[in-house]
């Protein structure tokens, strides 16, 4: 073999051995489940030859229980603002560097200023995606039963005559404690992140006065009993709302479901990419955070999931069905009437469970 | 004789077996057999249940993990710090919460294990007294269930019991109601999700004790004059009790502790320690209070029951 021969073949071995190397690189990523369209993470693992390994969670808690217990090996993981402000607290996550997201200009910087009550100039965190909790109804039934009352308004759930006639429909409830509670503290008038005893027991009050009308408290039935008439009201998250809209039109049994932000103001909640602290591949995380932020792929999760993106850049792209729909981008006067719900205290947190225990059992 | 050995399988645990045969003689060859399911037990039982009585004398605080640790060294001070946290106990017992929840989680489970023995009863009866042919044909049936998913088969019940479900569909028909029936997210639906699920846990005991049962004492009643329920409420059913009490604990122990029957067929009312340890567990993050709760259900219902089956174990082993 001539030196030059063996020089190609060297050059050849090595291109193949870093090849071989680039291939090996992953990322695992954990992230809520109908969160993504597949679209895009094909599109991640072709243009950077990165393996994304993609594992869902349904629940924050879920997620907060992995994390808590330490060294999960994920490398992304997408918790609620809430939650990251506490994880935070305890130092899960790793610094964002921002040098290394071309793409970070296209964030909506209205919104990731209101990120920040959850995290100091949002050092841990890239927004992925933000909704509100609203009302669901079954248009049909609830005018049945309550005439021509409007739809965007908590008494339909706050208020014990208006919800009474609604009991034997179905109302539904999230499950989730801090984010209803606010919601009744905010209905009531009060700091819906108020920790003081008398406003709890305010909101409590309210709770059980219309206790007896509510079906049940749950995170993700409402979504399929709203699509076939089984409960007529729920509280939940916008998403899953306009969710179980398209899926009663799939079913075609006449259901109509709307969604309202009520009118009194309501909860907005961001779910944010994070880092944590021991995740194997930093590196690739930030890369397949950059590429979320591109226009392009926020556009295309958005059109996909029915979530708003914070992304100013993807306005442009997003179909006329998302950008135009109060219910996934709401309006501005809208917009100005939405709280986020912050971490409580672990002492509060207590407080708050114990009631709400009561609540739900009605004791 | 031994009345115990119809359910012999299943009560023996292998540290009362350990106990019995120990001291009567040193047999090295037994001693073996028992160390792996006693290793078994210490590994994945008791160790277990240390960690988590250890994690309930801490306090929650926000880190990796959720909690604060009991003991901490310092080398290089060259002291060390030893700290228990006893307020969980003490919550449990201030708030008559957790009591309710504890009763609660009994009454369910007794009335549960009441109709899984009434409907499991007849059921192991017919199996025991049929044809070995058919025993067998029976007995797989009883098992098959456990060839699909435990959660499929609570989704299925929910798809029975709800509004526009099988059962109100069914009964609307016929002409039985006019107003469809409440029947998901009620205890009764919690209910009806135990007994389905722990029956078979209730039909094998029962199974074998009846099937051990010499035939020829029923021919002997019956030549002494006594009518078939008498000599069945004479002779099968006492010779069916460890049969019985084998299925109960079998079925009532599980049910206690119920965690995704109630979530998914129970209304938000139906309070269980399962659901309360959840809550303290992913609402409250309050991992120690958490684990108070869990030891606190052992001992102060899995506790007494063992004790009672060791008393019993006792007394037949010296009949």
């Amino acid at each position: 073999m001539s030196p030059k021969k063996l020089g190609l073949v060297t050059a050849l071995a090595i291109t193949l051995s870093t090849a071989a190397v680039a291939q090996e690189q992953v990322l695992n990523i954990y992230n809520w489940s109908d969160y993504i369209n597949p679209e895009a993470v094909a599109q991640f693992e072709q243009e950077t030859g990165i393996k994304v390994n993609y594992d869902v969670y349904d629940s924050n808690e879920v997620l907060e229980a992995k994390l808590m217990s330490g060294s999960t090996g994920y490398d992304l993981v997408v918790p609620t603002g809430a939650f990251l402000e506490r994880h935070v607290q305890a130092g899960i996550y790793a610094e964002i560097d921002r040098s290394k997201l071309t793409n970070y200009g296209n964030l909506d910087s209205v919104l990731t200023e209101k990120i920040a009550r959850h995290d100091v100039d949002n050092k841990h965190n890239v927004p992925y995606a933000w909704g509100t909790i609203g009302l669901g109804y079954n248009e049909a039934m609830v005018k049945e039963r309550l005439g021509d009352m409007p739809f965007d308004t908590l008494d339909l759930i706050f208020k014990p005559e208006v919800a009474a006639k609604l009991a034997d429909c179905g109302i539904g409830l999230l499950d989730s404690p801090a984010e209803v509670i606010s919601i009744a503290l905010n209905y009531l008038g009060l700091d819906p992140n108020s920790e003081k005893k008398a406003d709890l027991k305010k909101a409590t009050e309210l709770m059980n006065s219309v206790r007896d009308s509510y079906k049940y408290f749950h995170s993700g039935k409402y979504i399929s009993d709203l699509a076939n008439g089984e409960i007529c009201v729920a509280l939940g998250y916008n998403g899953d709302i306009l969710q179980a809209q398209s899926r009663a039109e799939e079913a075609g049994q006449g259901n109509v479901i709307g969604f309202a932000i009520p009118k009194e103001g309501t909860l907005v909640w961001f779910d944010l990419m994070a880092i944590p602290a021991d995740a194997p591949h930093p590196d690739a995380a930030h890369q397949f955070i950059d590429f979320v932020l591109k226009a392009e792929t926020a556009a295309g999760i958005s059109n996909y999931v029915y979530y708003a993106v914070a992304n100013t850049a993807a306005e442009p792209l997003l179909l006329d069905e998302v950008r135009n729909n109060p219910g996934i981008y709401p309006s501005n006067e809208v917009k100005a009437n939405l709280f986020t719900q912050n971490a409580h205290t672990a002492k509060f947190d207590r407080l708050l469970t114990r009631a709400w225990s009561g609540i739900k059992t009605g004791r | 004789m031994s009345v115990s050995t119809g359910a012999a399988w299943i009560d023996k645990s292998a540290s009362g077996m350990a106990k019995y045969n120990i001291f009567r003689s040193v047999n090295w060859g037994r001693l073996g057999v028992i160390a792996v399911p006693a290793l078994w037990l210490g590994v994945f039982f008791f160790i277990p249940f240390l960690v988590v009585f250890k994690i309930s004398l801490s306090e929650s605080a926000i880190a990796i993990p959720p909690y604060t640790a009991i003991f901490e060294w310092d080398l290089e001070e060259a002291y060390a710090t030893f700290k228990l946290n006893l307020g969980n106990y003490f919550y449990l017992i201030e708030d008559d919460f957790y009591l309710d929840a504890y009763i609660n989680s009994v009454k369910i489970a007794a009335v549960s294990t009441f109709f899984a023995l009434i409907v499991g009863f007849p059921v192991a009866y017919l199996i025991a007294r049929s044809k070995p042919s058919t025993r067998v044909v029976l007995l797989a049936l009883v098992i098959l269930p456990f060839w699909t998913s435990f959660l499929l088969r609570v989704y299925a019940w929910m798809g029975f019991l709800k509004k526009n479900g099988v059962v109100n569909e069914f009964l609307l028909s016929i002409g039985i109601i006019d107003q469809p029936l409440v029947m998901l997210q009620t205890d009764f639906a919690v209910y009806i999700g135990i007994v389905y699920t722990y029956l078979p846990f209730m039909i094998l005991p029962l199974y074998t004790a009846l099937e051990k049962m010499d035939l020829t004492l029923l021919e002997a009643a019956e030549d002494l004059g006594a009518r078939p329920l008498q000599s069945f409420f004479m002779i099968t059913l006492p010779l069916a009790v460890p049969g019985i009490i084998a299925g109960c604990i079998l079925v009532f122990i599980p049910a206690v502790g119920e965690f995704v029957i109630p979530a998914l067929l129970g209304g938000s009312d139906t309070l269980m320690i399962g659901r309360v340890l959840w809550d303290e567990f992913f609402l409250n993050r309050d991992w120690p209070m958490a684990s108070a709760v869990a030891i606190v259900m052992l001992v102060v219902l899995v506790l007494p029951i063992m004790l009672i089956r060791n008393a019993q174990g006792k007394e037949e082993a010296h009949s």
